[in-house]
């Protein structure tokens, strides 16, 4: 059950104090990869966006699965595959509390967010898809919540975003009352860092009768979950980002519309009765889990969120807002960097520009420093056209970043501008 | 071993400033263009190739990294006035020296510059892309309205 959150409240203001360097100390501590280096310097781990760093219980609970008691699930009647099955279908117990308390029955477990739209992309969509059917994006979502529908036949047609990075809410409603087939929007842009205001959106889907499907792969990590009241259809997320191993994810449904899909991938584990005439498949959530699946990465999962919960939330929102408001006055001290958006709220990633200096050669020569941050488009092609930018740097946060690790990205972007005047 | 400080002071900043040969030629008889969808990076290659195969002109344009960018421009330079055979088995030591294969660093000459950048396979690909235009440019078959 989750533990009670520790809440140091500020009597004068009661607003969550941020906790001491002590506590972000010991967390730190927690992550083996934190300790060690980069190109012979202190690493540096700026891009928890991409994939988060894994704390020792997670690696933990894996190497006990594998040596304690490794099996596969759902088959064997003898006591290790007995443990394997309990903790791989504990995990969807684990997981369902960790949305907000909805039936294990509606967690699939996948790759990821990109199978997981794949999987509403082609089982849910395509095989009700017509001619000139739409699905509604918006110009900040990754390339997953854009092709996936492609793929499955579907034209995208985008919501526009403001240049401060968030989105247009009027043409929202009006795109939304053009009758697309669904809504698919990422909880917080992977790129800006904006949150979006999922229930909102939701509500307004909800009055045109459009479907919603939410992209979670960076809301996950840092906003409390209530499915049950947000309002959508689909909620995925990665495991990887979440600070679980690669390989686990999960795509959670509206009980009605997965018993409504047909499967999308046949194999074991996912019938009922199988004859060469004839084959009734499993119910839901194993009628999409077809063959044997990451049952390690599963466990660590349920071994990630379990460390998620445990964490004083409120103290790591006011850390990472300390942290957030801290990097921006440090990129905003440099002449030449310019952070790219300024969404409101921001679940903790600083994306920018550096005058004269390509995203890429920026990211090599922080590189230099053990600064490890993301170049490129992040996945984001679309967006990066709109805002007109071949390619930006991404600096991304989680609860073991400190300040200490913007300070030393400030120090070396200063010498990024020595070397590019 | 350069590190990447090194390879940017010595080299590759200036040539991110001032790229040769960066313009469009009136005439090319061959032309290609690449593109690296991972991080955008574009290039587009254009050589004039006389009758004895002789590569008379080289220009390039696109966008990229300051990497690609140096490379691309040390490219023309280092082709010009050579036969299209002599470009296309310099390509191949460039290549080779970036992947550590082995490369005859005699016949590079300043290109092998660029040898400390094989410590850092992610940016291997920067450098590499104009090589592998031309190439592609200069394949067989290829002629003026080839593309990449």
């Amino acid at each position: 059950m989750q533990r009670p959150a520790r809440v140091v409240v500020n009597p004068m203001t009661e607003t969550p104090l941020a906790p001491r360097p002590s506590r972000v100390a010991a967390l730190r501590a927690e992550f083996p990869m934190l300790s060690g280096t980069s190109r012979g310097r202190p690493i540096v781990y700026l891009d928890t966006a991409a994939s988060a760093q894994k704390p020792r219980a997670v690696l933990e609970a894996m190497r006990q699965y594998y040596e304690g008691s490794y099996a596969n699930i759902h088959r064997g009647v003898y006591e290790a595959s007995e443990r394997a099955s309990m903790a791989y279908d504990g995990t969807r117990e684990t997981v369902a509390r960790f949305l907000g308390g909805v039936s294990p029955d509606e967690v699939i477990f996948l790759r990821g967010t990109t199978e997981a739209i794949n999987l509403v992309a082609q089982a849910y969509l395509r095989p009700t898809l017509g001619e000139g059917d739409t699905v509604l994006v918006t110009e900040m979502e990754h390339h997953a919540n854009i092709v996936a529908w492609q793929v499955a036949g579907a034209r995208t047609v985008a919501i526009p975003i403001t240049d401060a990075g968030e989105i247009d809410l009027e043409a929202a409603e009006r795109m939304l009352a053009a009758g697309p087939r669904l809504l698919a929007v990422c909880h917080a842009s992977n790129a800006l860092g904006t949150i979006n205001p999922i229930a909102e959106l939701a509500a307004m889907a909800r009055r045109h009768g459009v479907p919603v499907l939410v992209d979670g792969a960076q809301g996950a990590v840092h906003l409390p979950l209530d499915l049950p009241s947000l309002g959508v259809d689909f909620y995925c997320f990665s495991g990887h980002k979440l600070f679980g191993p690669t390989g686990a994810g999960v795509l959670w449904g509206r009980k009605a519309l997965l018993e409504a899909m047909p499967p999308w991938q046949g194999g074991g584990d996912m019938i009922d009765r199988v004859s060469f005439e004839r084959t009734t498949f499993a119910p839901v959530p194993q009628k999409f889990e077809a063959g044997t699946p990451d049952i390690a990465s599963v466990i660590g999962l349920d071994s990630a969120i379990r460390w998620v919960e445990g964490l004083d939330r409120a103290a790591i929102l006011a850390h990472e807002e300390q942290l957030l408001e801290a990097g921006k006055a440090i990129l905003d001290g440099i002449d030449g960097v310019h952070r790219v958006g300024d969404p409101a709220r921001n679940v903790g990633i600083l994306t920018f520009t550096v005058d004269g200096a390509h995203a890429h050669d920026v990211a090599s020569l922080l590189d230099q420093d053990g600064i490890c941050v993301r170049a490129g488009h992040h996945c984001t092609q679309p967006l990066h056209r709109r805002l007109g930018l071949d390619a930006t740097v991404r600096a991304s946060l989680a609860p073991y970043n400190t300040v200490a690790d913007l300070e030393a990205l400030g120090a070396s972007l200063r010498r990024v501008r020595e070397t590019f005047r | 071993m350069a590190t990447m400080d090194q390879l940017y002071q010595s080299v590759i900043i200036e040539h991110d400033r001032s790229p040769r040969n960066f313009r469009k030629l009136d005439a090319p008889t061959h032309h290609v263009e690449a593109r690296n969808p991972l991080c955008g990076d574009e290039v587009n290659l254009e050589l004039v190739v006389d009758a004895e195969g002789r590569i008379t002109d080289v220009g390039f344009q696109g966008r990229g990294c300051a990497v690609s960018k140096a490379s691309a421009s040390m490219l023309t330079t280092a082709i010009k006035g050579k036969s299209v055979a002599e470009a296309r088995e310099l390509a191949d030591q460039f290549q080779a020296l970036l992947t550590g294969k082995g490369a005859d660093e005699a016949s590079l000459g300043k290109l092998k510059v660029f040898a400390g950048l094989a410590a850092y396979p992610m940016r291997v690909k920067c450098a590499t892309m104009a090589w592998h235009a031309l190439k592609d440019a200069t394949g067989e078959g290829r002629g003026a309205r080839s593309e990449g």
